[in-house]
């Protein structure tokens, strides 16, 4: 038996249709109850939804054998797993914005509020540039609005919410995309179930890739 | 397995720090103990070989500024005085250990052989690294890998120290899909790139991967590396519920290590229990001329295995009233243990766990 955890949401929903399209359907899971977990021992998988932040800890912990995580999770908290496949699912970049007309007063700090504190340390530090990090947990596109932060780093979709605050993305640090990812140890012992259902995938994502 | 030992007299990782020790030392391996600290120079000038970096340090009566042991290799080393020497060892170590960032007491059992590591010396500390993951589950797998096959493979890249380390990373991390993104970045030609590739996602048996493996040299060094582990893998006789396998993506730090290195894994726990390798450039590094190959076993990890067997407190519980003689309550106490059971006596019952429960009556 397989244990996958997946992102609770839109993305996790897709996830799952793209599981079930590779042949690990789980019909249980379209069920409405308050089930946490759902089983199919004839494909030998078993799902369950955890917070997208969480993925990570469940598979690096071995709670989960296989997950399905953003790389956005994967950069910030540097989980010790394998990434195994990018689904090319989710995809957005990882950005910093700020008020469009926006230049650096390089005379002091840059104050930068983010959600995702290490991914903006990296950055700044490969550009030798001295932050001020403001870590905030929701509502990044208000800090520079308030004058909380000269800039924000953070997840940049479609662009919308920032152009609705008359913001704009500046810099784009990486592409973001959801991974397959799996524990180090599960790898091992349950090696050839993760290569077929990893195999299964990649063949899916090729196609749709190529569409 | 349940050990010799494993008998609640000792708790699981004394048990088998206990049958490791009794493994090693069949080998003819010496016990060798160490100071629990050493002075914080030492581990400074090679603070990349300490997993995790931090360290307990407190200054010294004299003014020095000492460091509680947070590896027990480099402390080895340093007494190395020349010839073949060959020691086991159980030792705490002070880390900084995982998400948590506080630092923790870590049980450690091992053994290290420094001087000529021949093809022998090589074969015989594989088979206690597979010998000790027995001892420690019925199903384990051993992982091997070559240092100098990716030397070889860094050699014909010729990439900068940077890339270096993030073609490293993403091998560590087995993500063939940013390999080929960031070969592709750095012009690396297509047939090199997908050396790369195919290494990240290789895994299964030693014996069939080395032939994969032998398709993929580049060079006389990997050719020579591939050699190597195709003679070792040959030569080794594992027990059975150990599988050998081949796998690049335990590689450590390549400035320390030479030629083979390996992990070793049981179902159950999350992470590696053991960690080994040939350090050589280590050794040379603190400036002895001799070759080196040891390993670990984590006996902190062992208490996250599973189905752990509770054992009892005691095998009788005896339960005597208020107005109990305490001679009487002494002397059937001792009767019992005479007879080999192991006896608790108190006034009241509680929540442990006991082979049976007697209460003295008022006779």
């Amino acid at each position: 038996m397989v244990n996958i955890a997946l992102p609770k949401g839109r993305l996790g929903e897709g996830v799952y249709a793209l599981f079930e399209k590779a042949g690990y359907g789980c019909p249980a899971i379209h069920e409405k109850n308050r089930k946490l977990i759902f089983e199919n021992a004839e494909a030998g998988v078993s799902y369950f939804w955890v917070k997208p932040s969480d993925v990570a800890i469940y598979v690096e912990r071995g709670a989960a054998d296989l997950g399905v995580a953003g790389k956005d999770i994967l950069l910030e908290y540097a989980p010790d797993v394998y990434e195994l496949l990018d689904l090319n699912m989710g995809r957005c970049r990882m950005c910093v914005a700020g008020p469009a007309d926006f230049e650096d007063d390089t005379s002091r700090p840059l104050r930068v509020a983010t959600k995702f504190p290490n991914i903006a340390r990296g950055y700044y530090s490969s550009l030798s540039r001295e932050i001020d990090i403001i870590h905030l947990n929701g509502s990044i596109e208000l800090a520079p609005l308030l004058g909380l932060s000269d800039v924000i780093v953070d997840i940049v979709e479609t662009g919308k919410t920032l152009l609705e605050n008359h913001l704009a993305p500046l810099e784009t640090i990486v592409p973001i995309s959801a991974r397959l990812i799996a524990n180090q140890v599960s790898y091992r012992f349950k090696n050839t179930e993760i290569a077929a259902i990893s195999a299964a995938l990649e063949k899916l994502t090729a196609q749709e890739g190529n569409l | 397995m349940r050990t010799e030992t494993g008998n609640g007299l000792f708790e699981r990782s004394e048990a088998m720090e206990h049958s490791l020790r009794k493994l090693y030392t069949s080998y003819g391996y010496r016990l060798y103990k160490m100071s629990k600290f050493e002075p914080y120079d030492l581990y400074l000038q090679h603070r990349s070989f300490v997993t995790g970096g931090h360290i307990l340090t407190f200054t010294d009566t004299d003014g020095r500024l000492m460091a509680l042991k947070p590896d027990v290799t480099l402390s080895v080393i340093k007494n190395y005085r020349g010839g073949q020497q060959k020691i086991c060892y159980h030792e705490n170590v002070y880390r900084d250990a995982g998400a948590s960032h506080e630092f923790r007491e870590i049980p450690q059992a091992g053994l290290e052989c420094i001087g000529e590591i021949d093809l022998y010396t090589q074969a015989e500390v594989l088979t206690l690294a597979a010998e000790s993951l027995r001892l420690i589950s019925e199903n384990a797998i051993l992982d091997i890998a070559s240092v100098e096959f990716i030397g070889g493979l860094l050699e014909a890249t010729s990439a900068s120290e940077g890339v270096r380390q993030e073609l490293m990373r993403l091998l560590h991390e087995k993500n063939a899909h940013n390999l080929h993104q960031l070969c592709r970045r750095e012009n690396v030609p297509e047939p090199l790139a997908r050396v790369w590739q195919k290494l990240a996602q290789m895994y299964g048996p030693a014996q069939t991967m080395l032939q994969e493996l032998s398709a993929l040299c580049l060079n006389d060094r990997m050719r020579q590396a591939v050699g190597e582990l195709g003679t070792l893998c040959a030569l080794l006789k594992i027990a059975p519920g150990v599988s050998v396998n081949l796998d690049f993506s335990i590689l450590q730090d390549l400035t320390y290590y030479n030629g083979l290195v390996f992990k070793g894994f049981v179902p159950g726990l999350h992470a590696s229990i053991l960690s080994g390798g040939r350090y050589g450039n280590l050794v040379r590094k603190l400036g002895k001329n001799a070759g080196a190959i040891g390993f670990a076993v984590y006996l902190d990890l062992l208490s996250q295995l599973p189905n752990a067997e509770r054992g009892v407190d005691a095998d009788v519980l005896l339960l005597y009233g208020a107005d109990a003689d305490p001679a009487k309550v002494l002397e059937k106490a001792a009767e019992m243990r005479a007879s080999g059971l192991s006896v608790r006596a108190q006034r009241q019952e509680d929540a442990g766990h006991y082979g049976r429960v007697v209460r003295m009556g008022g006779d």
